[in-house]
């Protein structure tokens, strides 16, 4: 077992879903500076659902995500930037524009059995120099044997990591030491997990994570992500110090930018609300849940239902459009 | 009156099934299939009905040309780039079902006639198929200044090429949605989900219009159009009701395959060969008529 881990923070991504995607370049800006004076290696600035997701179907951006990027940089010294690129959503035009924004990481997504959608954004995450990884969402929806051979065929394309992320925030401790051990086993790269809070499990889960091999571990201020938000980073930081790993992080300032820039700017309590539960128990991608909401009010309906549906239709990340015909079908009924 | 005589480059999925629907039509005739691997199983089917079979690639094809009239290429962007001037050089018309878009983007009810004399067009993709015809409906009523698509097809229906082409489909279908849809501005989004069984290809439309209201006006255009693709999709459906908001219109629909080659929930195979098809019996009928000296 390694005692040093990278942390990631994903306030600046994962946390514009629950903004509505509406960041601004000078909140994006001071947010970068107080990661930069944690020492946080990195940290992820894009769409939430990644490069070119502003859309009607996920939220439009109030801002161009290449200006954000670029504000970020611009005042990193040590820290670096992070996007996001789901194939299907971002194209490989998108990973150039934001490299010259200022990136230096890419993480290429896909749903956990489509690994191979991925393999031209990797070679290029490669020749462009970036530290390139592989990240496999809605792991909680395949076999542990499944996650292994799509891992492979990430690492066979150059990932240098490979992350297992629970999407929907639906699985346990157990679930997540199965997955990590398997993947150490079977890969030489190094493991990454990206954990959601709505069962309250990402911190326990977070290290099963450490405790199983991973080295790449994600968070976000005040656990500002989708659903129920993520592992929240500074809570992370003083949790796997007094585990007695090393992360390199300066607590303070990181406290300071979650109290004075992440703080003021949440639209609604980062908590575990009825319907973030239901995502979790239902194993909804964690996203759904705003549109959910609008959609239930718009339709006069269940929100829970709706997402409690979604589950068992097996919808993928991505798939927000079945929100309005689920909402439908319920006044129908 | 004589059918044009059809050849199929590619044997997999789409040139496969593109095989099924072609016996159906009364203008073209089935003739030749051409791959690359004699032991395909879109080669062994077309061989077992009796027609030529070539598996030599386009190699073989350019010394058989009185095989054909018309070709459709199933094989890939790449190939489809070598593909294409050797056929049209001999003045062979040609059908474009790969993602190279050498020539004019068709989507048969909405611009079908328009490059009728044009030696070579292109088919957009599936979800461009799909999707296009929706946004000409509501784009013939209200300026589309924004039009997006997201295509969500089951894993199982999405092969190879599918997957390594996946920037091409959204670059291609947003291309088409601006040039074909009458939009000002395209995007589209491919997703790719695994249930099993595997899903029923769905398209979701979201757009912005340049002032709200036409709802009376839209709905009934969408619906004519809807019916005009049921006259070659018959499992074309709207799946829920179009939702208006503001300037913002939203159509839902669901696309169920024939079934000729692979089962009817990929219908996202259908469209794209059940529309070349439409495209190919438009020109037989075209150069029928222009030889009867009708044109």
């Amino acid at each position: 077992m390694t005692n040093k881990l990278t942390l990631l923070d994903v306030s600046l991504r994962d946390g514009s879903h629950s903004v509505r995607h509406a960041f601004t370049e000078a909140q994006v800006q001071a947010a970068a500076q107080g990661l930069n004076a944690a020492g946080v290696p990195y940290f992820e600035v894009s769409h939430g659902d990644g490069l070119g997701g502003s859309s009607l179907q996920y939220g439009l951006s109030a801002k161009n995500e290449l200006k954000l990027i670029e504000a970020a940089a611009s005042v990193c010294t040590t820290s670096k930037v992070a996007v996001l690129l789901i194939p299907g959503i971002g194209t490989k035009y998108d990973l150039q524009q934001a490299v010259s924004a200022g990136a230096k990481m890419v993480r290429v997504a896909t749903h956990v059995t489509e690994a191979d959608v991925a393999a031209q954004h990797i070679q290029l995450g490669r020749e462009l120099g970036l530290k390139t990884v592989g990240f496999l969402m809605m792991a909680h929806m395949a076999s542990v044997e499944t996650i292994v051979a799509q891992a492979k065929r990430f690492e066979s394309y150059g990932a240098e990591v490979v992350y297992v992320t629970d999407s929907a925030g639906a699985m346990l401790p157990q679930d997540v030491t199965e997955r990590i051990t398997a993947l150490r086993e079977a890969l030489s790269c190094e493991i990454g997990f990206h954990a959601h809070n709505n069962l309250s499990m990402a911190m326990a889960n977070t290290i099963a994570a450490v405790e199983a091999g991973a080295t790449y571990i994600d968070g976000s201020m005040r656990a500002l992500g989708a659903g129920a938000g993520n592992t929240q980073t500074e809570v992370m930081v003083a949790v796997l110090e007094k585990l007695g790993y090393h992360t390199g992080i300066d607590l303070y300032p990181l406290l300071d930018t979650a109290t004075n820039v992440i703080a003021p700017l949440m639209q609604q309590p980062q908590e575990i609300t009825a319907s973030s539960l239901i995502l979790g128990k239902a194993g909804v991608y964690s996203s759904f849940l705003l549109h959910a909401q609008k959609a239930a009010q718009q339709f006069g309906v269940d929100e829970r239902e709706i997402l409690m549906r979604i589950g068992k239709l097996k919808a993928v990340g991505g798939q927000e459009d079945v929100i309005y015909e689920v909402a439908q079908s319920l006044v129908k009924v | 009156m004589t059918k044009l005589k059809v050849g199929i480059i590619g044997s997999g999925n789409i040139g496969t099934d593109l095989m099924y629907k072609i016996e159906r039509s009364d203008v073209l005739e089935m003739s030749v299939m051409v791959g690359i691997d004699p032991n395909s199983d879109g080669l062994q089917r077309a061989a077992k009905r009796g027609y030529e079979t070539i598996a030599t690639g386009i190699d073989g094809l350019v010394e058989r040309l009185d095989l054909v009239d018309i070709v459709f290429d199933a094989t890939s962007a790449y190939a489809h780039r070598q593909n294409s001037d050797a056929l049209t050089a001999t003045g062979k018309r040609v059908i474009d079902l790969t993602p190279a878009a050498i020539g004019p983007f068709v989507v048969p009810p909405v611009n079908g006639d328009t490059h009728i004399e044009e030696p070579n067009v292109n088919m957009v993709t599936c979800g461009g198929q799909a999707t296009i015809p929706m946004i000409y409906a509501v784009s013939r009523i209200v300026p589309v200044t924004y039009a997006e698509i997201v295509a969500t097809i089951s894993s199982k229906s999405a092969g190879p090429g599918t997957r390594a082409n996946i920037d091409e489909f959204t670059s291609t279908t947003a291309r088409a949605i601006e040039e074909v849809g009458g939009a000002k501005k395209g995007k589209a989004i491919i997703l790719l989900n695994p249930a099993e069984p595997p899903i029923i290809m769905r398209d979701t439309i979201h757009l912005l219009v340049e002032e709200p209201g036409h709802e009376e006006a839209i709905r009934a255009s969408i619906h004519n159009m809807v019916e005009a693709v049921q006259a070659y999709v018959p499992g074309y459906t709207l799946k829920a009701e179009t939702v208006f908001e503001e300037k913002r219109v939203s159509i839902f629909l669901e696309v169920n395959g024939a079934a000729d080659y692979l089962p009817a929930y990929a219908g996202n195979l259908d469209i794209m060969t059940a529309a070349a098809v439409q495209v190919a019996n438009r020109i037989a009928t075209h150069l029928q008529q222009k030889g009867a000296g009708i044109v």
